[in-house]
C-alpha cells in the first residue's frame, strides 16, 4: 500500500483558556491514501469543521492546536506562513459549505479562479484566464467563456459551488477537503454537485475528505468513514463495516434515527435521548455515557480509547464494542432496551407505532382544509429612486389540495417553489388574490372577524426556527399560558403542566426561558404552544430541518404520536423528502408555483409518475452504501428557472429528462404549447404531466 | 446608465430649485435687513434706507413674491445678487469656497484614510490592545463637541509655541497678514496656519470613519470568502487587503463622497474658531447681518453640494460594487 498523502495524528484544538476553554477537537487522527475518499460524519458541533480548518492551518490565532499533520510526509502543523501558502491551494485545497459567501463579491468569477492558478503557477494572465474557462467547463458551467466574466451574485448557489470546486482543483491538488459542500443546496442541485466532485476526483486523482452530517451523502461517495462525537473520533472503518456492522452505540443510534426514503410502512424512528454534551463541560468518562443505553459504571472511569474491533481496520471507542462484535448484544437491540439509558425516556406518550385507529376511508372523513386554484403573484420592482414594475413573480400559480381529518399532507419542493407563500396565504385567513381557501368549512374570503378568531384557535402553526419564534424574555409557562389567557382561560396552570407532559418535557421546566433549552426541546415548546388551544389543524413549516438527526427523530415521533392521540391533521411543509415519507399520509410535490404530483405517500414514493418527482426522489442519497453504489441517478440539468419567467406550456420542460431524451418532436410540441393540469391517474395519485407514467426510482 | 443618470440629475435640479426657493422665502420673510440701518447716529433718513434696500432687492415694502421673482431672475442668469455690504455675492462665495476647499480636502482625505486604516486594523486585531485603545479614543473624540476639541488644540498649540523660540503653528487665520517673504516663505506660512484646523477637522472624521470601517471589516472578516482566498494559497495579509478590505471599503468610499458634500458648508465651528473666512463661517455671519441674498445663495449651494455628493456616492457605489450595478 502506498504512503498516505495526508496523515493526521493526535490533533487537539482548544479555544480560549482557563475554565471557559473549549476543547473542540480531541485526539483526531486519520490517514488518507492517494485517491482515497474519507467521510467524516457527526452532528453539529462535533468538531468536524474545526478539524479540517486545523489541517489547513486556517483557524483563528486564538486557537491552540497540537498534534501532527503530515502532508506528503512533511509536517505542516505550525509551519511558517510561507511554507503553508505553498501547500494551500496546490497540494491541499478546500471547498466550504456556504456557496453564497465563498466567493468574493467584488471580483469576477473567472478572475478569482485565475488568481488561484497564478498563485502557484508561473503563467501569463491570459493563460490563467484560459485555464479558468477550461475549469469552469470541466465543472459543468454552460457557456464558460461568457460566464467567467460574471460576478458571484449572478450565479445560483449550485453554480457558485461548482466555481468553488473549479478553484479547488485548479492546481491539481493531492487532497481536497470538502466541508459540507452540498448542505446548503437543494437535492437536485446536490446530486449535480456530487457528480461534479466525482468528475473532479477522476480528473485530478486527488484524495478527498468529505465532511457532512448527512449519512446518505457519505454512503455512496466514500471508501472509509470516521464518526465524530464531542470532538473525538468514536468509530472508523470501511463504509460498509460502519453502516452494516456498527460497533459503537452512538453510530448505531445515528443510523437508527435517520428517516429512510427507501423503506415504506411506518418504521418507528429510534431517537437518541438527551443532547450532545457542551464542549466546555464534558462528562468524566465516555462522553456518550449520558445518552448511551448500554452504559455501565465502568464507562465513567475513563474515556475509552479508539481501539481495533474485530477484523479489518475498524476501530471503535467503546468498552462494550467487543460484546457487540461478538454478537452478545445484537446492534438492533441496543436501543430496544429502552429505559436502560440513564437519561431515562419520558414515558412515550400515546400508543406506539403500528397501532393506528381503525381506518375510516378517506372519502368519509371531513375536510379540514381545502385549497382550490390558489394564486399569489408579486409585482417585480426595479430601480431605487424611480420604482417601476418590470414583471410578475408567479410565486403560487394555481394550486389545489385538500386535507381530511386525521391526515397529514406533506408539501415538498425545492427552495423557491412557493411552499412558504402557500402556507402564508393559508395562515392569513383573508381573501386570496384568486382561488379559494376553505379552513374547517369556512371560506376565508367571506369570514367575519369573529369567525376568523375561532378559526385561528383551531388552526395553529409551528415554525422552523424554534428560538426565533419564542419570545426570549418569557418563561415557558408564560409562553404556553399566553394563548390560553387570550382565549379566556382563567387559570392556565394545570393545562400548561399537561401540555409539557404531552410533548415530553419536564413539568419543572416551566419556569425556565427558551434559551435554556436545546434545539429539540425548544421545538417541543413550540409544539406545546400550538397545542394549547386544542386545535384541529396544525401547519408546520420545516419543523425539524434545523435539528440534528438524533434529535429530529424524537420530534418526528412526538408529532406522529400526537396526531394519533389527538386526531390532529397536519399540513407539513418540508424540503426533506425522507422526513415527509415518514410522517405524511399524502404528499404534494410543488415545482415553480404549481403542483407537479399529488397523492398517497407510498404510491408517490414507490412509483412516481411525474418526471420531476422521479428526479427528485432519485437525487436523494440513501444511507445504504450498497444501494447507493448500484443506483442510477436521474440527473436534472441546469437550475430552477426564475419564477418571474416560467417556461411556456409545461413549466418543467426546460429540465425534464423525458422531454429531452424520450419524447418525439410531435409529442414535445404538446409540452411546449399546453400547460398540463393535475390529472388523477390512479387511485389517489395524480400528476401534471401529459405523458405521466409510473417508474420505480428508489 | 446614462439614462439613469439623466433622470436622476433632472430630479435633483427640481429638488434644488424647490429647496432654494423655500430658503429664500424663509430668509426674506424672517430676516430684517432694515435693522442694519436703524439706531445709527446720526440717523439715516428713511428714504435713503429705502432706496438702498430697494437697490439690494431687500426692501420689505416690496411684496415678498415680487422680491422673489427679481431674485430668481438674477439667479437664472447666474447672479445671486449683492451682499448687504455691497459686494457681489458670487465673488464673495467663490473666494470662500476656495478657502473651505483648502481646509476640508486635506482634512477629509487625512481623516478618512487614517480612519479607514485604523478601523480596518482594529477589526483584524479585534479585542487586541490596538482595538481597545482606538475604540476608547474615538468615543472620546466623538463625545466632546468640536468647539471644545478645537479650543483644547489651540491651548496645546499655544503651550507648545511658548516652549519654542519661534511659533511653529498659528492658531488663527489663513496666513499672516504682513508676511512678505518669497513664494516658499508664503507657502510655509500657509501650511503653519493650516495644521491646527486640519487636525481638528480630521480628528472627528478619524473617529467616525474608524468606527464605521471597523464594523464593515468585522462583517467581512467572518465571511467564507476570506478563508477561500487563504485556502487558495494567498498570504493572510494579501487576502485581508485584496479581498477583505476591498469589499469592506465600499461603504466608506461612498460615505466619503457624501461627507465631502456635507462639509462644504458644514465646517462652521472649525472655520469660526480658527478665523478662516470660508463658507461655513459666512452662513452664520450672513444670518447675523440679515444678509438675505447670501443666506439664499449658501442654501442653494448647500443643496447643490449635498445632492451632487449623494449622486457621486451612488455612482461610486455602483462602480465599486458589482452587486448594485444597474443594467
Ligand atoms: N472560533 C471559535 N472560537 C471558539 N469556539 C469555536 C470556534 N469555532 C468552533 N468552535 C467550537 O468548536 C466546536 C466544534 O465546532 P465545529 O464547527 O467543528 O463543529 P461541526 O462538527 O463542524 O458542526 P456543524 O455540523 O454545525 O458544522 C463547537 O462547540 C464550536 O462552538
Ligand atoms: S463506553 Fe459505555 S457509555 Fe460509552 S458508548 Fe460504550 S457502552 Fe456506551
Ligand atoms: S408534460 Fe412534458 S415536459 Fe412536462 S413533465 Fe411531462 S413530459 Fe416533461
Ligand atoms: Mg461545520
Amino acid at each position: 500500500m502506498s504512503d498516505p498523502v495526508l496523515e493526521v495524528t493526535g490533533l487537539d484544538v482548544t479555544f480560549g483558556s482557563g475554565p471557559g476553554a473549549v476543547h473542540a477537537v480531541r485526539g483526531v487522527g486519520y490517514a488518507l491514501r492517494p485517491g482515497e475518499v474519507l467521510g467524516i460524519v457527526g452532528e453539529s458541533g462535533s468538531g468536524k469543521s474545526v478539524t479540517s480548518l486545523a489541517v489547513m492551518g486556517l483557524l483563528p490565532p486564538h486557537a491552540r492546536v497540537t498534534g501532527s499533520v503530515r502532508l506528503k510526509g512533511q509536517e505542516i502543523l505550525g509551519a511558517s506562513e510561507k511554507r503553508l501558502t505553498a501547500f494551500r491551494g496546490k497540494t491541499i485545497s478546500m471547498v466550504f459549505q456556504d456557496p453564497l459567501s465563498a466567493l468574493t463579491p467584488v471580483y469576477r468569477v473567472g478572475d478569482q479562479i485565475a488568481e488561484a492558478v497564478r498563485i502557484h503557477q508561473d503563467v501569463s494572465g491570459q493563460a490563467a484566464d484560459r485555464r479558468a474557462v477550461e475549469l469552469l467547463d470541466l465543472v459543468g458551467i454552460p457557456n464558460p467563456a461568457q460566464r467567467a466574466r460574471a460576478f458571484p451574485h449572478e450565479f445560483s448557489g449550485g453554480m457558485r459551488q461548482r466555481a468553488v470546486i473549479a478553484m479547488a482543483i485548479a492546481n491539481d491538488p493531492d487532497v481536497i477537503i470538502c466541508d459540507e459542500p452540498t448542505t446548503a443546496l437543494d437535492v437536485t442541485i446536490q446530486a449535480q454537485v456530487l457528480e461534479v466532485l466525482k468528475t473532479a476526483q477522476r480528473e485530478t486523482g486527488a484524495a478527498i475528505v468529505m465532511i457532512t452530517h448527512d449519512l446518505g451523502v457519505v454512503a455512496g461517495f466514500v471508501d472509509r468513514v470516521l464518526v465524530m462525537y464531542a470532538g473525538r473520533p468514536v468509530e472508523t472503518g470501511s463504509v460498509d463495516d460502519v453502516y452494516y456492522r456498527p460497533r459503537m452505540p452512538y453510530t448505531i443510534g445515528l443510523l437508527g434515527s435517520v428517516p429512510r426514503l427507501d423503506l415504506g410502512g411506518r418504521r418507528r424512528l429510534v431517537p437518541i435521548e438527551g443532547n450532545p454534551p457542551s464542549p466546555d463541560a464534558l462528562p468524566p468518562g465516555c462522553p456518550f455515557a449520558p445518552r448511551c443505553p448500554l452504559v455501565v459504571p465502568a464507562c465513567d472511569a475513563a474515556e475509552p480509547p479508539l481501539e481495533p474491533v474485530g477484523p479489518g481496520d475498524r476501530r471503535a471507542a467503546c468498552i462494550r464494542a467487543g460484546e457487540i462484535e461478538e454478537g452478545r448484544i445484537p446492534p438492533g437491540e441496543v436501543y430496544a432496551r429502552s429505559g436502560a439509558g440513564r437519561a431515562g425516556r419520558p414515558a412515550a406518550p400515546g400508543a406506539g407505532a403500528g397501532e393506528r385507529r381503525p381506518p375510516v376511508p378517506r372519502g368519509e372523513r371531513g375536510v379540514v382544509l381545502e385549497v382550490d386554484g390558489l394564486i399569489r403573484h408579486y409585482p417585480l420592482m426595479k430601480g431605487a429612486v424611480f420604482k417601476r414594475r418590470v414583471g410578475t413573480v408567479y410565486a403560487v400559480d394555481g394550486i389545489g389540495f385538500d386535507i381530511r381529518e386525521g391526515e397529514t399532507l406533506g408539501l415538498v419542493g425545492e427552495s423557491g417553489c412557493g411552499k412558504t407563500t402557500t402556507l402564508m396565504e393559508i395562515l392569513e385567513l383573508a381573501r386570496p388574490q384568486r382561488g379559494t381557501v376553505t379552513v374547517l368549512g369556512r371560506d376565508t374570503a367571506a369570514m367575519t372577524s369573529r369567525e376568523r378568531l375561532a378559526v385561528r384557535r383551531d388552526m395553529q402553526v409551528v415554525f422552523q426556527d424554534p428560538l426565533a419564534s419564542l419570545d426570549p424574555r418569557m418563561t415557558v409557562h408564560d409562553i404556553l399560558a399566553e394563548p390560553l389567557r387570550t382565549h379566556g382561560v382563567r387559570d392556565p396552570g394545570p393545562r400548561v403542566r399537561e401540555l409539557l407532559t404531552l410533548v415530553g418535557l419536564d413539568r419543572q421546566h416551566a419556569a425556565r426561558y427558551p434559551q435554556d433549552f436545546s434545539g429539540g426541546q425548544r421545538q417541543r415548546i413550540g409544539i406545546a404552544r400550538a397545542l394549547a388551544l386544542e386545535p384541529r389543524l396544525i401547519v408546520l413549516d420545516e419543523p425539524v430541518s434545523a435539528l440534528d438527526v438524533s434529535i429530529q427523530a424524537g420530534v418526528i415521533n412526538l408529532l406522529e404520536d400526537l396526531k394519533d392521540r389527538l386526531g390532529l391533521s397536519y399540513l407539513f411543509v418540508a424540503h426533506d423528502l425522507s422526513v415527509v415519507r415518514h410522517i405524511a399520509d399524502r404528499i404534494a410535490v410543488m415545482y415553480l408555483g404549481r403542483i407537479a404530483e399529488i397523492g398517497q405517500v407510498d404510491r408517490v414514493y414507490d412509483t412516481p409518475m411525474h418526471p420531476y418527482t422521479q428526479a427528485l426522489l432519485s437525487a436523494i442519497p440513501l444511507p445504504d452504501p450498497e444501494k447507493e453504489r448500484s443506483r442510477v441517478r436521474i440527473l436534472l440539468e441546469g437550475d430552477l428557472p426564475s419564477p418571474a419567467a416560467p417556461p411556456s406550456g409545461c413549466r418543467f420542460r426546460t429540465r425534464c429528462p423525458k422531454f429531452r431524451d424520450v419524447l418525439s418532436d410531435g409529442e414535445r410540441e404538446r409540452c411546449v404549447d399546453e400547460e398540463p393540469a393535475v390529472r388523477v391517474l390512479d387511485e389517489d395519485q395524480g400528476a401534471a404531466c401529459h405523458y405521466a407514467e409510473k417508474i420505480k426510482v428508489v | 446608465m446614462a439614462g439613469f443618470l439623466f433622470r436622476r440629475l433632472l430630479n435633483y435640479v427640481v429638488l434644488i430649485v424647490v429647496a432654494t426657493s423655500l430658503a429664500y422665502m424663509l430668509a426674506a420673510g424672517a430676516l430684517n435687513p432694515r435693522a442694519n440701518y436703524e439706531g445709527r447716529n446720526p440717523p439715516i433718513p428713511p428714504a435713503v434706507v429705502d432706496a438702498r434696500l430697494t437697490e439690494l432687492n431687500l426692501n420689505d415694502k416690496t411684496p415678498l413674491f415680487e422680491r422673489y421673482l427679481t431674485w430668481a431672475g438674477g439667479v437664472a442668469h447666474g447672479d445671486f445678487g449683492t451682499m448687504v455690504t455691497g459686494g457681489p455675492v458670487n465673488e464673495d462665495l467663490a473666494r470662500r469656497l476656495g478657502v473651505t476647499l483648502r481646509l476640508i480636502t486635506i482634512g477629509l482625505v487625512l481623516g478618512s484614510v487614517t480612519g479607514v486604516l485604523v478601523g480596518a486594523y482594529a477589526a483584524v486585531r479585534q479585542y487586541g490592545a490596538f482595538d481597545r485603545v482606538s475604540t476608547g479614543a474615538s468615543f472620546f473624540v466623538l463625545a466632546i463637541p468640536t468647539v471644545v476639541l478645537a479650543n483644547m488644540l489651540i491651548i496645546a498649540a499655544v503651550w507648545v509655541n511658548g516652549l519654542l523660540p519661534q511659533p511653529i503653528v498659528y492658531v488663527s487665520g489663513e496666513f499672516s497678514a504682513g508676511s512678505t517673504g518669497g513664494f516658499w516663505a508664503q507657502a510655509v506660512d500657509r501650511v503653519q496656519h493650516l495644521i491646527l484646523p486640519t487636525i481638528s477637522l480630521s480628528l472627528g472624521l478619524i473617529a467616525v470613519y474608524s468606527r464605521y470601517q471597523r464594523n464593515m471589516m468585522l462583517d467581512v472578516l467572518g465571511a467564507d470568502f476570506i478563508r477561500t482566498a487563504m485556502a487558495k494559497g494567498l498570504r493572510r495579509r494579501t487576502a485581508l487587503i485584496k479581498h477583505a478590505l476591498r469589499t469592506a471599503l465600499i461603504p466608506a468610499v461612498t460615505y466619503f463622497a457624501f461627507t465631502f458634500g456635507a462639509l462644504l458648508v458644514g465646517t462652521t465651528f472649525t472655520e469660526k474658531i480658527f478665523g478662516w473666512h470660508g463658507m461655513g463661517e459666512q452662513l452664520v455671519n450672513s444670518i447675523y447681518t440679515n444678509d438675505v441674498n447670501s443666506v439664499a445663495a449658501i442654501s442653494c449651494f448647500a443643496a447643490f453640494a449635498v445632492l451632487v455628493a449623494s449622486l457621486a456616492s451612488d455612482v461610486l457605489h455602483a462602480v465599486l460594487d458589482p452587486r448594485v450595478r444597474v443594467g
